[in-house]
Parts: C-alpha cells; structure tokens; sequence
C-alpha cells in the first residue's frame, strides 16, 4: 500500500505573533512548523506504515526552506520526500495550489492520499477537496479516524453535530483533522538518516498534465484587493479591585449600566 | 483560465446554497439569505436559493420568508444524507446551467467540503470564510493610466487569514460564479415575512453513481443536552485558569443565575474537561453574544478571533499581562474563586429585586 501525504510549512500562530514597526506581520521573527492538521494526517500514515507496511512519501509545495519539514518528515519515520518548487508557482491560491499537487501526484502511485483539513495561516481548508476533484478521487475530510479493510478506507468524517462512519475504495484522499491523533517524535536516527537522505525536487517542468494558466499568481482566479492588519476594537477599562466585594460591586454596577440585570 | 467579458456577462443573480440537515434549514442559510437581498440590490439582480435533499420540497416557503425570490429544488434519494458527491454534483450542475455571478455556501462543515469541490469542478474562484461581503470596485483603486480597465460592481470578500491577526479583501474578477464561503453567526438574517412565496423550480440533473460515491455505514449523532453556544446572548466561558473541570460550577452557577450559556476555551477542550462544541475561536465556533465572560482565559488569539465581535466582554482573570484584557471593555484582576460565588449570589439578588 502507497500513501502520499501533503503537508505545508507554515508560520506558527500559536506561540503569539510578532509584529514589524509598521504593523506588518513579522514573519521572519516567527518560527516555521509543519501545519498541525498535516502532521496528524502524517501520523496517520505512519501508523498505516506500522500496521500494514504502506510505503509513506511526503510532498510539499514551498521554498527551498520547506525541505526542513520534510525532513522532519523524514525522522518521523517517512519513507520518501520530495519538494516541488518553482518561481512561477509562486503567489498561489488554492485553485492554483491544488492544480500544482494535483500534477506532481500525476508522477506517483498512490492508494490513499492525506492533507491536513487546513493550514493555520490561509486557514481556508480547500486544497485537499481540490486536488481530489483535480484528480478525480472521492474525497472524505474532516476525518477523525481512519481504518483500513483490503481495498476500502472506512473513515470517520466529523460533522457540526454528528459524525458518519464512511466508506470508500481506494484510491481515495482523505483530509486529516489535528484530533485525529497524537503525532509521535522524531527519533534520534531518524533525524540523523533524515539529513543524509535525498529529497527529491521537481519543478514546473515535473508536473504533468498541467497548464501553464492554472499555474501561480497569474492561474490564481482570486486576486487580493487589499491586505491590511486586523483593527482591533482595544482595551477598555482595567481595575484591580482590593477585595473580591470591590470586585463583585464593579461588575454588578457594570451589568446594570447595560441593562444586562 | 480567465473567461471573457461576454462570457462573464451571462452570470446573473446571487444564489445561497440553503443547507439542509434532517429535513432542517440551518441557521446559516438564512443568514446567506440577508446577506444575498443586500448584495442583489446594487446589482439589480434576484437572490436565488438552491435547495438539495431528499423530500424537501416543502422547506422551500421558509427560504421564501427569509428572502429568496427563487428557490431552485435538486431532490433525489441520493441526497437523503450529505455526501460529496452526489452534492457536489447537484449544486455545479446547477451552477453550470443557471449560471450564477455570485453563489454563496455557509462555511460549515458540510459547506467547506462542497464549496471547493464544487469550485474547482466549475473551474472558478473560491474565498473562505468570508465575515464581510460587499459590491465594488476591482482593482479598488484604478491603476494610473489603466482607469478603463477597472471593473466595477465585483463581489470584494473581506475574511480573516493568519488565525485573524490580518484581514485579506479579495475579489474573483475574471471568472464565474464568485465564490465564497461565509462564517456562520457573521450576517444578519431579515426579520421574516410570514406567508411569502418563491417561484419554486425543480431541477434534477440525474444521479449515477460512480467511484466518487461513498457508501455512509452508520451516522452517530452527538447527544446534544446543550444550547448552541452561537445562539446564546449571554455566555459564561471558562479557560485553564479555572482550574478543573469541578470548577466549572461557579461558571454553571454563575450562567444559570444570569440566563446564559457556558462555553469555553480550547485548552478546556484539549484538557477534557468539556465537550468540543462548547468551544469558542479560530478551531471552535464564531460566537457574538451581547456579554462575554471570559474567565480564566488568557486570550490567546486564536480564542480571540471567535469572540471579538461580542458586545460586551467582561475579563476575569489573575493574570495583570493576560492579553485577554486588550479586548475586554471591562478587566477585573482578581481570583476567580473568591469572585464568582459573590457574583452569583448578587445577579440573583439583583434579578430578584428587579421582579418585586
């Protein structure tokens, strides 16, 4: 069994983010992940790997700089990598991300493919449905777990209120959700092996069966308009009371000013 | 892949994709809907709602009363229970022969699987998660020397990126329909007009079922003895600061007494201390009560960007630095415990007084 997993590099949101002077986003101050949702489809692939052998590869779409998560990848216990990077690709959307992955995963064998339900910096979860339709795979997100029965994934798809246990034959691609598992360290050979081990890097020329009008910025058929910091509403008042009362007297006269008691 | 002026001139009326789950319209298709009346006005166009299941006809007045001038009906027993496809099928079929400028989905979790799918099988654009829609100008500026190439009356899609630290507004301007998934609890439904009715159109494009088609074994409904904590006006919401999941009492305590709803922090949920659909921010839900407590949370950003655009938030926290009281219109540094037992007692108090 092959699985193919797509994982992103991305800014890490989670430990606060850094500002310039001038209000723009730092991102160099900030330090560079492997998406969580995408590492839990990873995990998912491994232990795939674990229990029934499957043969892992992972794939990214970046700068040169994003071969780091795969050779995170790598250590993980991945058995393949390869980077596809290219100028022209950059500047992307997600139609044009997902046409992107769609024609690298042309050049491999797959039975299962796994993306992350989305990245926390575009935070627009639509890439993995894409490559799916791009290729013409039944598509199962939002999975919470993930089993498999001879050519069948049978899949746990979470909804708003309820969850469907679903069934479909391989190949088939799978959005993973960061509850789905716990994802395991790098060992320490691994991550020995893994910057030894080779990566291989397509470029535009690699991706098969693809156009060059659904490709980077100018395939993109969403244009940004306008991108500004988010204005927030501030701070308003602070106390510190000297006692709980105190505490209790602000609040109750606070609730009363705005008729909310 | 850019289509032509001409081509693009054939794309009319703003249609909301009307999700339907067990024979219910969900909240988020009616807001659609009010959103939709205020983008088809500068566009002089109708609002259109696409209805698909399974023997729901008959759900097609209550679009009607929230705002649809047309309902358009796909029902076949494929569609008894979502699935991709045949969904997806459904609704860019329906795509493909009305030809919408704009089609709007509720980005649920049933309408961020359909609208990209459906985006990429009618080769266009798709923005997620939009909180703000409006009609204008793209480029928003006309560039020097290029002003006729400006277009105008472009759906511009303002939504959150980086866990809502920066704001995109972007446009689909050379390809149809605009796409955009849209936050659930960001737009206003209109007050409904009871007895209204919408030219209702049934449509079928046929159903065959191929390698796409997932077979459902078995659907596990959550047990739901809570409210939906978007509905709530008041909401009583608790971090790791309150300290353990039997200390989630004061917070019941203190929501039963003022009639609100306890929600909480993803640490919460993380911690296994409440349910995942209590929870508030960027992995949880969009909520905008009128008063949010925050208790015993640090303000992370992704819980933030759930919770902003409440009317009143109310902090209560140890922390001085706690980051939750840069968007708290009222901060109390103090010890939770020894504050909510009093808090309570008084709201009863006060309630109590004003009914005499």
């Amino acid at each position: 069994m092959k699985v193919v997993v797509c994982i992103k590099q991305v800014p890490d949101t989670k430990g606060g983010v850094s500002f310039n002077p001038d209000g723009t986003l730092n991102r160099a101050a900030m330090l560079a992940i492997m998406n969580p949702d995408d590492k839990a489809g990873l995990e998912a692939a491994l232990r795939l790997k674990d229990q029934y052998g499957a043969e892992v590869t992972v794939l990214t779409m970046g700068l040169p700089k994003a071969t780091d998560v795969l050779r995170e990848a790598l250590a993980m216990g991945a058995d393949k990598a390869v980077l596809v990077t290219d100028r022209v690709l950059g500047g992307a959307d997600t139609w044009a991300t997902s046409t992107t992955i769609a024609g690298a995963l042309r050049n491999l064998e797959y039975d299962l493919v796994i993306t992350g339900r989305q990245a926390i910096d575009g935070d627009t979860a639509q890439v993995g449905p894409q490559i799916a339709e791009h290729l013409g795979l039944p598509v199962i997100s939002y999975a919470q777990d993930i089993k498999i029965d001879g050519d069948k994934v049978i899949v746990e798809r979470l909804y708003d209120d309820r969850y469907h246990v679903l069934e479909a034959k391989m190949p088939c691609l799978i959005t993973a959700l960061a509850e789905l598992n716990e994802p395991r360290y790098m060992t320490p050979g691994g991550i020995f092996d893994a910057f030894q081990a080779e990566i291989t890097t397509w470029g535009r020329a690699d991706l098969k069966d693809v156009e060059d009008g659904n490709l980077g910025l100018n395939g993109s058929p969403t244009k940004i308009a306008k991108a500004s910091d988010k204005v927030r509403k501030g701070a308003g008042e602070k106390v510190v009371p000297d006692s709980p009362e105190d505490a209790v007297a602000y609040i109750i006269g606070k609730l009363d000013e705005k008729h909310v008691i | 892949m850019n289509m032509t002026p001409e081509a693009i001139a054939e794309y009319k009326g703003v249609y909301v994709f009307a999700q339907q789950v067990d024979h219910t319209i969900g909240s988020i298709a009616y807001e659609l809907l009010g959103k939709a009346r205020d983008l088809a006005a500068p566009l002089n166009t109708e609002v259109v709602a696409v209805l698909i299941g399974s023997g729901v006809k008959d759900l097609a007045d209550s679009l009607a009363e929230y705002g649809a001038d047309k309902v358009i009906v796909v029902d076949d027993p494929e569609l008894k229970e979502y699935r991709t496809e045949p969904y997806a099928h459904a609704l860019a079929s329906v795509i493909n022969k009305y030809k919408p400028e704009i089609m709007l989905v509720g980005a649920t979790a049933i309408g961020r699987d359909l609208g990209p799918t459906v985006s990429a099988r009618v080769a266009t654009g798709l923005t997620a998660d939009c909180t703000v829609l409006e009609i204008g100008d793209f480029p928003l500026v006309p560039v020097p020397g290029k002003e006729d190439e400006q277009l105008h009356n472009q759906l511009l899609m303002t939504r959150p990126a980086f866990g809502g630290n920066t704001i995109a507004t972007i446009a689909c301007p050379y390809n149809r329909p605009q796409m955009a998934t849209v936050r659930p609890g960001v737009m206003q439904k209109i007050e409904p007009k009871k007895g209204a009715k919408a030219v209702v159109e049934e449509f079928n494009p046929g159903f065959t079922p191929n390698n796409r088609y997932v077979t459902i074994k078995e659907v596990v409904k959550a047990v739901k003895d809570t409210v939906d904590i978007m509905d709530a006006k008041i909401l009583v919401s608790g971090g790791r600061g309150v300290g353990s999941p039997e200390n989630f009492k004061l917070l019941d305590d203190l929501a039963e007494a003022i009639g609100g709803t306890v929600s909480c922090s993803r640490a919460v949920v993380d911690s296994g201390w409440k349910p995942k659909d209590l929870q508030v921010g960027q992995t949880g839900k969009t909520v905008r009560p009128n008063v949010y407590f925050a208790i015993g949370i640090s303000g992370a950003i992704q819980h933030v960007a759930g919770m902003e655009e409440s009317d009143i938030i109310i902090a209560i926290n140890k922390d001085e630095d706690a980051p939750i009281f840069d968007v708290a219109d009222y901060g109390i540094v103090g010890d939770l415990n020894k504050i909510l037992p009093q808090l309570t007692e008084q709201v009863k108090a006060a309630r109590a007084a004003k009914k005499n």
